[in-house]
């Protein structure tokens, strides 16, 4: 039977060191909503959301109750909207609408974030794929729970430098249609290189087609029980410390394996994944940066950070995979900037730059995430920030993705603000140096040597 | 049959114990099991239960054991031991 001090130790991690399930997130197929008639699909999708997840808050809701987890966002991801509809949509504007049917559908079921309004274009883009892209400024602008990913490079594939440079231009206009809201349609909009089919977390979620008709994807959280327990074996050996997290993580994992199974037989929908990935929120005591400082930096962005991420995302690795029977999605430590205070301050007391953050992707998941850049950067810097990133998630063969916002109006130094769990961010200088002449070569980078494994 | 685990954290005072048991008798739950210590002037206890025969929902009483924690000035949980057997045991 479960004793007296192992009850307070669930309990302390829950309400002192901000243990969480971060997010129930219901991926949805919309490959039987494909019709060449664009109200048909709109109502067909409209329903099968409404229909799937009409339980999913109150669910969330009744098990954060019974077990006393918070949890924190219930979501939903559906098939890549490209594909749902590519019959239908003979323009940017035709997708747009389908956004505003995906907004509609989540506000009547309750979720904050639908993901999925997305095109998989790693090695070309169909005419759909285009048109989407091209919708993505406009329906960023026009809805607010809607969030938008595109792949563009795999390592089985290589890099897309066609949508690479599209992407650019993409991300520069959908700063400049939000520029009323410090340009937060960004925040809602990723860049991948191997997205993965089965991400619970956002903006990057989407309902890969190899996925069932529905399924339950569970994120766990927990930077500050990490943290926690770090503060105990202060000056130990790497041994002790990696010990200490991998136990940890296993502890941290149970709850979510726990949550998805509750999860998956109250709502009749199969379990997916759980997904192990530390991720961060602006709250006090629940940054990757802290972490990253506990096991011995002055400050994130420090010589030592990359080596010391690394660790931190093994040793989670480690320790969660046995605690689920299915792991999944990124499954890493998350570093987005503007979610961790720890991150900021390092941003703030000049410890952490674009360069290293970058450094610091090779190791991680996931990759450059909300990270404000001043309004003026040019498209074709962006795309040039987005090949880096996309070659690093290549080369290495792990997702990686970009979440940057040019800032309209706004430069170095300057701070902008997002609310709620998306923060806020100083803005960050860019290497100004131009690289047009390579964003400007068009077709693809061929898939690395290392991709030819049969 | 799977039981709730209730937690009392707080600062020790009077008349804890009588007032979580008083409420879980009302309501035909079955105490089972409690282990209490005060470590530094705070209370902590821990019962095992059997809420079988309640009629009340469990999301239910783990609000009302919250808000009766709140009239002594303790924290109260109640909640599925499936969450503790998941974290603590393989």
């Amino acid at each position: 039977m479960i004793n007296l001090f192992e009850a307070r130790e669930t309990n302390k991690m829950i309400s002192e060191e901000n243990l969480d399930v971060r997010t129930i997130t219901m991926g949805i197929s919309l490959l039987d909503c494909i019709d060449s008639k664009l109200d048909k699909v709109n109502v067909k999708v409209y329903d099968k959301i409404t229909t799937m997840a009409r339980n999913l808050v109150q669910t969330g809701e009744d098990i954060s109750r019974e077990f006393g987890i918070p949890v924190v966002n219930k979501r939903i991801s559906v098939t890549p909207i490209a594909l749902v509809g590519g019959a239908a949509c003979k323009s940017p504007e035709d997708f747009v609408s389908l956004a505003r049917t995906l907004d509609r559908a989540a506000k009547e079921v309750g979720v904050n974030f639908i993901g999925g309004y997305s095109a998989l274009v790693s090695k070309g883009m169909t005419k759909a794929d285009e048109n989407l892209i091209r919708s993505i400024p406009a329906a960023m602008a026009e809805t607010e729970r809607v969030c938008s990913s595109v792949n563009v490079g795999s390592t089985k594939t290589g890099i897309n430098m066609d949508a690479v440079k599209l992407m650019g231009e993409i991300v520069k206009q959908t700063a400049e249609n939000t520029r009323e809201q410090d340009s937060l349609g960004c925040a809602k909009l990723v860049i991948f290189c191997n997205a993965p089919d089965d991400n619970p977390f956002m903006a990057g979620a989407f309902h890969g087609v190899t996925e069932a008709d529905a399924i339950i994807n569970v994120g766990v959280s927990g930077p500050g029980v990490v943290k926690h327990a770090l503060t105990k074996v202060r000056g130990k050996d790497f041994e002790v410390l990696c010990e200490t997290i991998k136990k940890t993580s296993f502890k941290v994992t149970r709850v979510g394996q726990l949550v998805a199974q509750e999860a998956s037989r109250r709502l009749g929908v199969p379990f997916g994944i759980v997904d192990l990935s530390l991720a961060p929120t602006p709250a006090i005591g629940d940054s990757v940066a802290e972490i990253l400082e506990e096991i011995g930096l002055e400050s994130v962005g420090a010589p030592g950070t990359t080596a010391a991420l690394a660790l931190l995302n093994d040793q989670v690795k480690k320790g969660g995979v046995m605690a689920s029977s299915y792991v999944g999605g990124l499954s890493g430590a998350f570093i987005p900037v503007s979610e961790d205070q720890g991150m900021i301050d390092a941003v703030n007391a000049g410890a952490l730059t674009l360069e290293k953050l970058e450094a610091m992707t090779c190791v991680c998941s996931v990759g450059l995430d909300m990270i404000a850049i001043p309004g003026d950067t040019k498209p074709t810097t962006i795309s040039g920030i987005i090949a880096d990133e996309m070659a690093i998630g290549m080369i290495n063969q792990k997702t990686t993705a970009v979440r940057l916002i040019p800032v309209i109006g706004k430069g170095v130094g300057e701070t902008v603000e997002f609310g709620g769990l998306l923060g806020y961010a100083p803005v960050m200088p860019v290497n100004q140096f131009s690289c047009d002449a390579f964003v400007n070569r068009t077709g693809r980078i061929p898939a690395p040597v290392h991709s030819f494994k049969n | 049959m799977k039981k709730t685990i209730i937690t009392v954290v707080g600062k020790d005072t009077v008349g804890i114990i009588a007032k979580v048991c008083a409420y879980l008798a009302e309501n035909q739950v079955n105490i089972e099991d409690i282990s209490q210590t005060i470590v530094k002037g705070y209370f902590n206890m821990m019962m095992i239960t059997d809420a079988s025969r309640s009629e009340k929902d469990q999301g239910v009483m783990a609000e009302e054991l919250e808000k009766l924690g709140e009239e002594i000035g303790v924290s109260i949980r109640c909640q599925h031991e499936d969450i503790f057997n998941m974290m603590h045991r393989i």
